[in-house]
């Protein structure tokens, strides 16, 4: 593939992302239109939209963008090591084990950051238990991780009603709402974007040997990849950035099984192309989803996760049936 | 050009006892075939050549060289192999297939140059699937998909084929035709090895034969010396009846 192949559709992905970006620290509460917004951005505007936009819009935006991006690379990097092009990070109940974390959290009557800490320590165990259940006495092939991770998936659902049925009834919203994602309480924006950057960068050179080992984990041995490794390596980045978009947003879903897959009909399955272009769609379908969740039942807010479901199923479905 | 060899090999199969050791020689030019009734371990034995499946004893030897102590980049550019079982789930196309042929001969930061995309051309037009380049291999025939992994392999240009039944899924015509590929490469100085089911292909392409007996026996040489019929019956249990055309013998089954 030559590089302008590459490097084309992905400056339109980041220009509609801006574009993305844009709107939604545009509208909300008070909209600002976006000459508005791009003098404040610019350094100017007046002290009440400088704090509107810079500190409160801003970050939550970058938050939306950082939890799209992380979730939709997560679910291309799970479809190419499960060989299967429906595979995605909640598929295999890394969400589940961050869910019960952050519920147990929640019970206990924690805040903030012990909410989050417990949910990337849930996603974390989840992944350990996923994975070495599934290795067992040797070979793991990919249909027995993802029986593995369905089965450990329905467990943690099991939990998560469990913990639902005895907490005080005063805690159920924000419990719900976390479960179906949310960003109102997302925190610094910031490492969920640098652990973004940061795998698209590192799994740019391994996007070949990726090529190669969706077409079978012999084949590519038989290739040169050392294929032991390299699932390892994506299957701890994987969770590393499905871990990450939980603990910034909760159980936000579709994004990773509907993004790549959108992106696979339009582009092709170049996964050098594939995951950055995740990145960029996931993100800006995440903070368009965002701006709706805030703005259709102002000054109410929907969980965000609602509006990728809503958004995901009929497209998804929609593209499913046009193609072959 | 690479010779491959092995040093008193015993491939192994769970559950049955060891076989008894190999000693081949695999020199360019020759083209090899392996015959044997099913569960012989004819599939066995090629993933343990390309060093994807541990032996039970002995050694596999690239010039010289031990194939274990080898970096798999540096062996896939020597040997490469044509499967019997592909995943074909995962999508992608006819020429992004092919393409991945040249994954051994370029470095991780390195793209495909368009001599790499004309080099996965000519094997496609080579195994006549040219037309096919940009269709989803998953939407392919049977026979098709057999000759796009034959054309991977020959992207991937190794000088050592092995080749698990090559003629699976093939109509007569391009059983020919790959035949006469694989014979062509040969000729050109590399060495292919191959399992093959059609005993009548086996006696007109291959110039050498290694037969794999249930009983873990083996034996292996020039195809004249082992395409004996009495051989050949106790190879498959089965009573032959050999007739000579077009140059070459022609093994045909008894009806009872």
């Amino acid at each position: 593939m030559p590089v302008s192949d590459i490097f084309r559709p992905l400056a339109m992905l980041a220009l509609a992302g801006l574009a993305a970006m844009l709107v939604s620290v545009s509208v909300g509460s008070a909209d600002l239109g976006v000459g508005e917004t791009l003098s404040v951005l610019a350094g100017g505007g007046s002290e009440l939209h400088r704090t509107l936009i810079l500190d409160l819009r801003l970050p939550r935006s970058f938050s939306a963008f950082a939890t799209g991006g992380l979730l939709a690379v997560a679910g291309a990097l799970m479809q190419v090591l499960l060989r299967n092009p429906l595979a995605d990070p909640y598929v295999l109940g890394l969400s589940g084990g961050a869910a019960v974390g952050a519920l147990l959290a929640m019970l206990t009557g924690a805040a903030g950051f012990l909410i989050s800490g417990s949910a990337f320590a849930g996603a974390v165990l989840a992944t350990l238990l996923v994975f070495g259940l599934a290795h067992g006495s040797g070979s793991w092939t990919p249909s027995r991780l993802l029986l593995t991770g369905v089965v450990v998936a329905a467990g943690w659902g099991a939990l998560i009603t469990l913990i639902l049925a005895m907490s005080p009834a005063s805690r159920l919203p924000g419990m719900l709402y976390w479960l179906m994602g949310d960003l109102s309480h997302a925190g610094h924006p910031w490492p969920g974007l640098a652990v973004l950057v940061l795998v698209c960068l590192l799994v740019f050179p391994l996007g070949r040997s990726l090529n190669v080992l969706a077409r079978g984990s012999l084949q590519a041995a038989a290739l040169g990849v050392s294929v032991r490794s390299l699932e390892w390596l994506i299957y701890l980045v994987a969770s590393l950035l499905t871990a990450t978009a939980v603990t910034l947003a909760g159980a936000v879903g579709f994004v990773g099984l509907v993004v790549p897959h959108m992106l696979r009909l339009a582009l092709g399955n170049d996964q050098r192309l594939i995951l950055p272009a995740s990145a960029l769609a996931g993100g800006t379908l995440l903070v368009l989803a965002d701006t709706l969740a805030r703005v259709v039942i102002a000054p109410e807010q929907l969980p965000v996760g609602v509006i990728t479901a809503l958004i995901g199923v009929p497209t998804f479905l929609f593209l499913l049936y046009r193609s072959r | 050009m690479t010779t491959l060899t092995t040093d008193n090999l015993i491939i192994d199969i769970p559950g049955r006892a060891p076989g008894s050791p190999l000693n081949l020689e695999v020199r360019p030019g020759q083209v090899w075939g392996v015959l044997g009734p099913n569960g012989v371990g004819k599939t066995t034995l090629l993933h343990t050549l390309a060093g994807l499946r541990a032996a039970h004893g002995g050694r596999v030897l690239l010039d010289n060289h031990a194939l274990a102590s080898l970096k798999r980049k540096a062996v896939s550019q020597q040997l490469g192999l044509v499967f019997q079982d592909r995943q074909d789930g995962f999508p992608a196309t006819v020429l992004e297939t092919a393409l991945i042929g040249r994954h051994p001969w370029l470095s991780a930061w390195q793209m495909e140059t368009g001599d790499d995309v004309a080099t996965a051309e000519r094997a496609l037009h080579a195994l006549d699937v040219g037309h096919l380049r940009d269709r989803l291999v998953s939407t392919l025939s049977g026979g098709e998909r057999q000759r796009v992994a034959i054309a991977t392999l020959m992207t991937q240009a190794p000088d050592i084929w092995l080749l698990d039944e090559p003629s699976n899924h093939l109509d007569l015509h391009h059983q020919v035709a790959v035949m006469r590929l694989l014979a062509g490469q040969a000729a050109s100085g590399r060495s292919v090895f191959m399992c093959l089911h059609d005993l009548n292909l086996a006696a007109r392409w291959c110039d050498h034969l290694l037969l794999l007996y249930p009983s873990g026996e083996a034996c292996w040489g020039p195809a004249q010396q082992m395409l004996v019929p009495s051989a050949l019956e106790r190879l498959y249990n089965q009573t032959l009846v050999t007739v000579e055309a077009d140059g070459a013998p022609v093994f045909v089954p008894v009806r009872s």
